[in-house]
């Protein structure tokens, strides 16, 4: 694929709001966990929690649209200047030319699980002050981040469990590449809720503990909230050698179980290589791998095997969900800007909370963050149905 | 832009009074009067048992279009890439965890969480047919059908492979049935390709565009057509039913809309 330039980007996740505080807690491999207080659950997990958002309402403008997970959406776009570089290309290209893509794995659904609560006694109604269009439908963040930027060209959300803003590269991509949009917003927003809490609790795949991916002790996840995006464009001019770009999208299916990795992670490999193959780069070509890595002592194994399958047992590599929670949805696009963060600033982010790498999984996994100049980066997302997505960025010189 | 070009080499159709193509196509060409009846939504042959068991309504009407299509076109599912559309998935699935949560016990079923994701359908159908090639789940509220084909159509003209586009949305209990009220289950599939192949019925050539979209001429087609967003196709099949070279308007993203140039082929 051409590769586009990644012209404006932005993480708000439980590390900070922006690219400065998420570099800062990378930096250190600060964890950014804490016991789950979320509504009134009551399992005994820990998670990544944006805790801005309980004090930020919409403006009233957006009045439609309040929920928590808009409220993610709109704190995120607020960072980095990225409204302001949307914008200017806006007005370079028109409204109808910037495509919008978002992935999110349950969009607004905590508004019809309180709402749920709520019910009329007699008729089972739900109350009349719950929006479902503007809420709960999975598009309804979409919609609300193209009326916040005055986006008029296609969109889209992007629905696959985990690895769905990882795709919506890919379909930014594309639809660039086929000239019917010249610049694309992509991103991920998933916020905190009841299904995915109690969900992951019922595959005993919650961990009680701040989770810690590729510890010989790991025990499961825990669940963090993002909102990452990127504005991505074709290269006008050659770069100044700082500009991140998008290299490579490759994406497959396991084929094999809903909620399972293929056990020698089949769909994993083919991601990586079509990814590989689409930047048009040796495995070798790659400085740090940015893993799936949630915790759980399946995927973990599964990712090992599939990376060294590729990669052999030398290339730097951590998951950074041990600092900021599996993002679910959102996880792609906030791995991705790590990535460009990580090209940026040559910082190997070290995997938090991660003791002792599990001797089983012969990776070079690294547990502090250290300074090394890398060129390229790969991102691996991986969900439910057995989908997978890996990216691959770089410098764009 | 330049319009997106891609040839139908096979449907698939399902929805009240729709059992499949053929019919859809006899009632859509005017030689049957449509007469509504209930989707009829059978288990997914194609399964493996667990699975089949697991499968909900929208898994079968997913996999009921998909599969005809593939049938009609000669396709190797095993080898398709797919776009799934869907504004609401499985409202079903969605009303049995929401009403779990809001109850004293809010211990979910594993198999309904991992049915919960949007690309539920997606995974039954990357698992029946051990298709390693990707596939994607998109929403676009009532713009799903619309956004599900110009995916589907980008992805023909990057990457030159047949794909399948599959669209579907079920109907959804109460109480979400008086907030979001679709009346039934409707599922289309086509398989685009970039060449006309053997089994080729139509050239289609699209682009965004604003004029408003077209309307079907029998109401209570029409009102399918208005009130499904997977049924914002029938436009289209119309088109393609009537086998004369002609253009028509798809809703898309307000006030934007679909243009397709639909041209009848062999």
């Amino acid at each position: 694929m051409n590769p586009l330039v990644l012209a404006g980007f932005t993480a708000t996740s439980c590390l900070g709001r922006g690219l400065r505080q998420t570099t800062e807690a990378l930096r250190s491999a600060r964890c950014g966990l804490t016991p789950c207080r979320f509504e009134d659950v009551d399992i005994n997990t820990w998670v990544g929690m944006v805790p801005e958002i309980e004090h930020a309402p919409l403006p009233r403008a957006w009045l439609e649209f309040e929920c928590r997970n808009n409220r993610l959406a709109f704190l995120g776009l607020g960072q980095d200047g990225f409204l302001e570089t949307v914008s200017a290309c806006v007005a370079r290209v028109g409204p109808r030319r910037v495509g919008l893509f978002i992935g999110t794995s349950t969009s607004g659904i905590l508004e019809a699980e309180l709402a749920y609560r709520h019910r009329d006694p007699h008729s089972g109604a739900l109350p009349a002050t719950f929006r479902y269009a503007t809420t709960q439908n999975a598009f309804s963040v979409a919609a609300f981040t193209r009326s916040v930027l005055g986006l008029e060209g296609p969109a889209a959300v992007v629905s696959t469990a985990c690895s769905s803003s990882a795709k919506a590269f890919g379909s930014a991509q594309r639809m660039i590449a086929a000239g019917v949009i010249d610049a694309a917003v992509v991103g991920g927003v998933d916020s905190l809720c009841l299904t995915t809490l109690y969900g992951f609790h019922s595959l005993q795949l919650t961990s009680a503990r701040p989770c810690r991916p590729f510890d010989a002790s790991r025990d499961g996840i825990s669940i963090g909230e993002a909102a990452a995006f990127a504005l991505l464009e074709r290269p006008s001019t050659r770069g100044d050698g700082n500009r991140i770009a998008l290299l490579g999208v490759g994406e497959s299916n396991d084929g094999y179980h809903l909620s399972a990795p293929h056990p020698q992670g089949l769909g994993a490999r083919l991601a990586m290589e079509a990814a590989l193959a689409a930047a048009d780069v040796e495995p070798s070509a790659i400085g740090y791998i940015n893993l799936h890595g949630t915790g759980t002592i399946s995927n973990d194994s599964v990712e090992s095997t599939a990376v060294t399958s590729i990669f052999g047992a030398a290339v730097p590599c951590s998951s950074t969900k041990g600092a900021t929670g599996h993002t679910l949805g959102a996880a792609g696009a906030l791995e991705a800007v790590i990535c460009a963060i990580a090209l940026q600033h040559h910082l190997i982010p070290g995997g938090a909370n991660t003791i002792t790498v599990d001797p089983s999984l012969p990776l070079n996994y690294l547990t502090s963050s250290k300074t090394a100049p890398i060129s390229r980066a790969l991102s691996n997302s991986f969900g439910f149905g057995g989908t997978n997505c890996s990216l691959v960025l770089g410098k764009f010189a | 832009m330049k319009d997106l070009v891609a040839y139908v080499s096979g449907i698939g159709v399902k929805g009240p009074g729709f059992s499949d193509w053929p019919e859809a196509e006899a009632v859509l060409a005017r030689v049957r009067p449509y007469v509504r009846a209930d989707t009829a939504l059978a288990p997914p042959e194609s399964l493996p048992s667990t699975e089949r068991r697991r499968a909900g309504r929208v898994v079968k009407l997913a996999l009921a279009v998909g599969l005809e299509a593939v049938r009609r076109a000669g396709s190797d599912p095993a080898r398709l890439p797919a776009v799934f559309a869907s504004s609401s998935g499985d409202g079903d699935n969605c009303n049995e965890i929401c009403q779990t949560l809001a109850s004293p016990n809010r211990e979910l079923s594993p198999t309904r969480f991992h049915n919960s994701v949007h690309n539920a359908p997606a995974g039954y159908w990357s698992i029946a047919h051990s298709t390693q090639v990707a596939s994607t789940t998109i929403c676009a509220y009532d713009a799903s059908f619309a956004a599900g084909l110009l995916e589907t159509l980008v992805q023909v003209t990057i990457d030159g492979a047949e794909t399948a586009l599959i669209a579907y949305d079920l109907d959804y209990p109460p109480p979400l049935r008086a907030v979001r009220p679709i009346p039934a289950p409707f599922g289309i599939a086509l398989i685009l390709q970039a060449n006309p192949g053997r089994f080729a019925i139509a050239r289609l050539s699209a682009r965004i565009h604003t004029a408003a979209a077209d309307r079907l001429a029998d109401p209570e087609l029409e009102a399918l057509r208005a009130s499904i967003p997977a049924a914002r196709g029938l436009v289209l099949l119309e088109a393609i039913a009537r086998r004369e070279p002609t253009s028509v308007c798809i809703d898309y993203l307000m006030p934007e809309t679909l243009l397709i140039e639909v041209t009848p082929w062999a």
